[in-house]
């Protein structure tokens, strides 16, 4: 089921090693085969809706380790600060403590006197090629004037993102690439897939009239749990691992809403106004908190995207159109999920919301394209008739074109791939510049 | 350029290309720009040009407003803490219904419906009843009814203004106060109070312990040896 990589994870682990350190992340070394060890900072401690989530996950036998995210509990050089403990990781981090392109990997690039020349707002439409069909450049359109611009270059990398990518080579027609820039092999937007995902919420009576205090903590998860299951003693393949979430986090939109529906477990009346509504939703802040699985699909080539001959964008370029269903491994995935969410909910003396979800709905699975994690659509493969890059990520057609977002994964496992898309792409730089040293590209 | 004199910029330009004319007929630029001023926080261009268009448009007229003023004080009344009126929960609403404008008709059409319920009932405008009318229209509207499907108009309208109400509230400066929230702000974060760990009943493992961020150390810079382990 499902098809191998080329490389395996010896090639890519000195990647991995080198990423840790030039981006910052914490952790903790393991010794789990399925969670490899890096060169880690120390976690920070977790809060106390994580310690009720470790305390319900041992009654179970599902272990609980350190989350692993890129955040910097502590200074890795004089350019970036440290961690400052204010959740808000998603508006940019001030001080850099966190990942962000631009602060960890464009900024410095630019500072140490890299020749980088950003062409911001700009949508490319195609890659363009010569008569011998080898890539010139690219044409986009600035966003700003809405006008056509050329850029020409020996190389051309794409890192648009999984699903823009097979947009832009798709939309590369010539008379050289007829079917689009390097689809010969016709894949370049199959196999298509994304994690799956699937959450529940609990309300922990022991949570409420919480005593007040500063737990906003890093912007996610302190703790987390790895896959831990066989899977020969299971109905479904791959596997899938828990983030936990709650507390009393700043409140935004949304917050207050049905604002005392937790009276309804203690026979009182929902709804109301007045003083006590006020009381009932200091009463319960805090005393919800989330599981989300989230999980390895299988690649299917059934699954993918493909231009939309119809519809094009505000820039005249074509859109992609989407054809993607789960198969019944990942519903029985999502199965396994809930019931792993209500036995923990259960444990940490949590009352479960909603009902478990059923066939109507996809047993709780988010869409396709919902958990963010597209990957698959220019899989990566020795032989040119059943993928689109080598373990390169450089195109079969054509030599000079990479491509080195996510599209090259033939498989996501259940973790977030932009460690991995860095990994391969350091590779792949590396690969890229012995290439024009030895004058071969 | 500095930002006041960007702004100024901006809306010229809007201005220039007709995007505000229509929307905004009622308000001068000088009270848009002061709306506007209020907003500027780390917004692009074409989001600050969304906010400048939202709050250079009206929803609600006076009335409206008013009795919208009046529902929200009943829902969440003045409190040493805080009121409706410091936490600008009606601008909150005005904004939010333009912003998702799903919630327009439901709410129009549910403070018409308080109205006319008000003048069959008492004879007089909502805002115009006694205090004790007014509970006595919101005490048959703000419980769900057990055990039916569908819910009355007036019961639908009140959830929905009712969140919107303790949203705006909590998410303002003087409810996040009320509420007790104490993050959004430079911190160390160094675990779980001892005492709030004795109340719960929970505790560190100190072998988990051990692998946390010792905070004395958070500023040495981290050096590993070639497998990967911290030196400091």
């Amino acid at each position: 089921m499902g098809e191998n990589w080329p490389i395996g994870y010896d090639d890519l682990k000195p990647y991995y090693d080198k990423v840790d350190q030039l981006i910052g992340v914490f952790g903790t070394k393991e010794n789990i085969p399925n969670e490899p060890d890096g060169f880690f900072l120390p976690p920070p401690k977790p809060r106390l809706h994580e310690l009720y989530f470790i305390k319900g996950a041992k009654k179970s036998q599902v272990p609980v380790i350190p989350a692993r995210l890129s955040v910097l509990t502590k200074r890795i050089n004089n350019d970036r600060g440290v961690c400052f403990y204010c959740g808000q990781c998603n508006r940019s981090c001030s001080v850099y403590a966190d990942f962000s392109a631009g602060s960890c990997l464009i900024f410095p690039a630019q500072k140490s006197g890299g020749q980088v020349d950003l062409y911001v707002n700009s949508m490319v439409k195609e890659v363009t090629v010569d008569e011998n069909g080898k890539a010139t450049g690219v044409n986009y359109v600035s966003k700003e004037d809405k006008r056509e611009y050329s850029i020409k270059g020996r190389v051309v990398i794409l890192a648009a993102s999984a699903c823009s990518t097979a947009r832009i080579l798709l939309n590369s027609k010539s008379s050289q690439h007829p079917n689009g820039l390097g689809n010969s092999s016709d894949l370049v937007g199959k196999y298509l897939h994304d994690s799956t995902g699937s959450d529940r919420m609990a309300f922990i009576p022991d949570l409420m009239n919480r005593k007040r205090y500063n737990e906003d903590g890093v912007g996610g998860m302190h703790v987390y749990t790895p896959w831990w299951l066989d899977n020969k003693k299971l109905n479904f393949p791959r596997g899938y691992h828990l983030e936990v979430w709650g507390g009393m986090g700043m409140p935004s939109y949304g917050f207050g809403f049905d604002p005392n529906m937790f009276n309804q477990f203690f026979g009182e009346k929902v709804g109301g106004y007045g003083d006590h509504l006020r009381d009932d939703v200091k009463k319960y802040y805090g005393s919800l908190v989330g599981l989300s699985g989230r999980g390895e699909s299988i690649a299917m080539k059934d699954n993918y995207c493909e231009i939309d001959p119809h519809t094009v964008d505000e820039y005249g370029i074509p859109v992609l159109r989407f054809n993607y269903k789960w198969s019944d491994f990942e519903k029985k995935q999502a199965i396994h999920m809930h019931d792993t969410f209500e036995e923990i909910f259960e444990n940490m003396g949590g009352i479960v919301l909603g009902e478990k979800p059923g066939a109507d709905k996809d047993f709780g699975l988010h869409t396709p394209g919902r958990i963010i994690h597209e990957v698959g659509t220019t899989r990566m493969g020795s032989d040119p008739k059943t993928s689109v890059v080598n373990e390169f990520e450089r195109l079969h057609d054509v030599d000079n074109v990479f491509v080195v977002d996510a599209g090259p994964f033939v498989s996501q496992a259940d973790k977030n791939p932009t460690w991995t898309i860095m990994a391969l792409s350091w590779r792949t730089s590396e690969f890229i510049i012995e290439e024009l040293k030895k004058q071969n590209i | 350029m500095d930002r006041r004199e960007s702004i100024k910029a901006m809306m010229l330009g809007s201005f220039g290309t007709g995007l505000l004319l229509q929307s905004c007929v009622d308000t001068t630029p000088e009270q848009l720009e002061q709306k506007i001023w209020k907003y500027q926080y780390g917004r692009t261009p074409a989001e600050a040009a969304h906010d400048q268009k939202l709050l250079g448009q009206q929803f609600f007229d006076e009335n409206q407003m008013e009795l919208i003023t009046r529902l929200a004080n009943l829902i969440l009344p003045p409190h040493e803490n805080g009121s409706i009126e410091q936490a600008e929960v009606p601008g909150f609403i005005e904004f939010m219904v333009k912003d998702i404008p799903s919630l327009q008709k439901p709410l129009k059409t549910g403070l018409k419906w308080l109205e006319e319920e008000s003048k069959k009932q008492y004879g007089n405008p909502f805002t115009e009843c006694s205090e004790a009318h007014q509970k006595s229209i919101l005490d048959s509207i703000a419980y769900e009814i057990e055990d039916i499907e569908e819910q009355p108009q007036g019961i639908v309208f009140f959830s929905l203004i009712r969140n919107l109400v303790v949203t705006g509230y909590f998410t303002s400066a003087v409810g996040l106060k009320d509420l007790g929230y104490q993050g959004n702000t430079p911190n160390v974060w160094d675990g779980v109070p001892d005492e709030v760990l004795k109340e719960h009943d929970v505790a560190y493992d100190p072998a988990w312990l051990a692998k946390c961020i010792d905070q004395d150390t958070r500023n040495d810079i981290a050096k590993w040896d070639e497998n990967g382990n911290l030196w400091n």
